[in-house]
């Protein structure tokens, strides 16, 4: 084993107490900036999860559409214009909007109505536990998630309920499709979902435009955009990039995400830099000895940063447990923690890089050590 | 003619600033001699301390010059001072100076590894330098388990097992007792035997003039010949009809 590390690790474990607070103020930091960054993760998933279920090649909209959740509509008409351009295989329309969801005990709570042409594969529910798209069909069906029975007043598939005093049955139940805004989703056909949310059936939020095989996306973007004034037309990534600035910047939930993890990192950086320098000053003799014996600054510079890894990567790997249970627990919440392996190398490299510049006030310090203060200790 | 191995030529040292500043070395030539063994001794203050840290490329001089194996370090920075340490220069501290967190061989080890010498043959080498200071049987104890004997014997493999051509000691004998304090000077005064090898030892004790080759007695910052009942009593003690003694004063302007 190099010497390097053998030095690193044992003045580090050389005052164990001081090494434990270290990792414990490592693991708090790492945590806060995990569940931050998760939640950050989580949020931007949640945010286009409509999105990325979506059966459609291109997003027609209104011009003022900011996110997925947005309820401004288009004429149903220029649905009609968007079949008749070349490389357009098929348009859907997709509805969405809020309702009040009146429970059987006469209670109510707010739902949001999301609602497609369910033969035409438009936006229909996935992650089915219960029932089939199908089974939407019968008159009055609606399916919603699992995890909204309670908060809806309702214990099981087949329960009964009104939605904008029209009778709904709970046909189908999903899994895991949860908002973030805590309102429920209810899936339901074109029309019903239209009448669910008092929209005009001249109206729709979306098309959902499928290319005919072989067709170029931006050719047909062009296409759309230059038949049919007063829309938008963008791709699923596109719209995906616009749900997210929009929520995440535009609202400064984003914002007040990263401020949280960015407090984690200058708290993070604060104590190890505190231990770094603390243990630095306690070892100044052996610094001052290698000094004299000829050590080079790099050397000891190495032997400094040695120990800021070393409690990189004990802390981390504290934390990163933690942060894996606490991924576990929230993952069927209205808004999971998600740490997806990328996640997981940034926040690795960003303990890694924490850590480091917290040893440059200990290096500074030894920089200063004369070799012959040997001589005088 | 013996070879120096490090030398310092009219060499003034000014410490601190200001109100504070001293002139600890005043115009001093010494030069430490493969094959010798010198002491250089003097009162508190006399600028023994800060000679030894001169000539051992820890400080720069005020004036003057420090040769290490005929090669000026006049102008040299830290780094390329480092350098000439770890390559050319062995240093035995009264405190020691060990790493208490490693074992005695690791100790060792050290001065191989700030190299980038990190073979088995460093290895082979720093267990052949605790064996030469009859430590072979405690290259795996800690300092703390080690007395102060045993640990200023690993301090000494430390600053031979490099191959150094000076090895410059510190009241190396000041923390012992007179049993430990001879079997320290008897290990200085074997490696001094070595014909490319020079010690200084810079002490206040008596009882190890007899190990000396040359004693060189420094006052106020400058070199002195030491007095003639020091000389008669080193000679005596040592049973050698002579022990030469250091250079006269070297005064500047």
């Amino acid at each position: 084993m190099p010497l390097i590390f053998t030095l690193a690790a044992r003045n580090l474990l050389h005052d164990r107490l001081r090494f434990i607070a270290t990792v414990i103020g490592i693991v708090f930091s790492m945590l806060l900036v995990t569940v931050q960054m998760g939640l950050y993760s989580g949020f931007s998933y949640m945010v286009t999860t409509m999105i990325d279920h979506a059966n459609g090649d291109l997003w027609v909209m209104s011009p003022e559409a900011k996110c997925f959740e947005d309820p401004a509509t288009l004429d149903e008409h220029k649905r009609f214009r968007a079949l008749s351009i070349a490389g357009v295989a098929d348009a859907t329309s997709v509805v969405i909007g809020f309702a009040q969801w009146k429970m059987p005990n006469g209670g109510t709570t707010p739902v949001f109505i999301v609602g497609s042409d369910l033969r035409a594969s438009g936006l229909p529910p996935w992650n089915l536990v219960a029932g089939k798209v199908e089974d939407l069909e019968v008159p009055g069906a609606v399916a919603l998630d699992r995890s909204y029975l309670d908060r809806l007043g309702i214990s099981a598939i087949g329960a009964r309920a009104e939605i904008r005093d029209q009778k709904v049955e709970v046909r189908a139940l999903t899994r895991g499709i949860r908002s973030f805004t805590t309102t429920p989703y209810v899936f339901a056909p074109l029309e019903r979902a239209r009448a669910y949310t008092g929209m005009s059936p001249s109206k729709s939020t979306y098309f959902l435009v499928r290319l005919a095989p072989g067709a170029d996306v931006e050719t047909v973007r062009a296409r759309l955009a230059d038949s049919i004034p007063g829309v938008k037309v963008l791709t699923p990534a596109e719209f995906r990039d616009r749900s997210r600035s929009f929520w995440l910047l535009g609202t400064g939930a984003g914002a007040a995400l990263l401020a949280g993890a960015l407090l984690g990192v200058i708290v993070g950086t604060i104590i190890v830099a505190q231990t770094l320098y603390s243990s630095t000053k306690d070892h100044l003799n052996e610094f001052a000895t290698l000094r004299a014996m000829g050590s080079s600054g790099s050397y000891i510079h190495k032997v400094i940063i040695c120990q800021a890894l070393l409690s990189a990567i004990v802390g981390f790997s504290i934390a990163a447990g933690i942060g894996w249970i606490i991924v576990q627990r929230t993952a069927e919440t209205a808004l999971p923690i998600i740490l997806s392996p990328e996640l997981t190398g940034v926040l690795f490299t960003l303990t890694v890089v924490m850590c480091v510049l917290s040893a440059i006030a200990a290096i500074v310090q030894v920089m200063r050590i004369e070799p012959a203060m040997v001589f005088t200790r | 003619m013996t070879v120096p191995v490090v030398e310092a030529i009219d060499v003034v040292k000014v410490l601190g600033r200001g109100a504070a500043q001293v002139e600890a070395l005043k115009g001093v030539s010494l030069s430490v001699a493969a094959g010798e063994l010198t002491l250089l001794m003097g009162p508190s203050g006399s600028g023994k301390t800060t000679l030894l840290s001169v000539l051992g490329c820890m400080l720069s001089p005020t004036q003057g010059m420090v040769r290490v194996r005929g090669s000026s370090t006049q102008g040299m920075g830290s780094e390329e001072l480092a350098s000439i340490r770890r390559e050319h220069i062995g240093f035995v501290f009264q405190s020691y100076h060990l790493f208490p967190t490693l074992t005695a061989l690791e100790n060792v080890r050290l001065v191989f590894d700030i190299r980038g010498q990190r073979s088995k043959r460093a290895k082979a080498r720093a267990s052949e330098a605790l064996a030469m200071v009859g430590l072979a049987h405690k290259t795996r104890s800690f300092p703390i388990e080690l007395s102060g004997g045993e640990q200023q014997r690993v301090a000494i493999a430390r600053a031979i097992a490099g191959n150094a051509s000076a090895i410059l000691a510190d009241e190396p004998t000041a923390a012992l007792d007179g049993e430990n304090g001879h079997a320290i000077m008897t290990v200085l005064a074997e490696i001094a035997k070595n014909a490319s090898r020079g010690v200084l030892v810079v002490t206040h004790d008596p009882r190890i003039l007899p190990f000396a080759t040359r004693i060189v007695r420094i006052e106020d910052g400058l070199i002195v010949r030491a007095d003639r009942s020091e000389q008669r009593r080193a000679a005596a003690i040592s049973g050698r009809r002579e022990v030469s003694f250091g250079i006269v004063a070297q005064r500047k302007g």
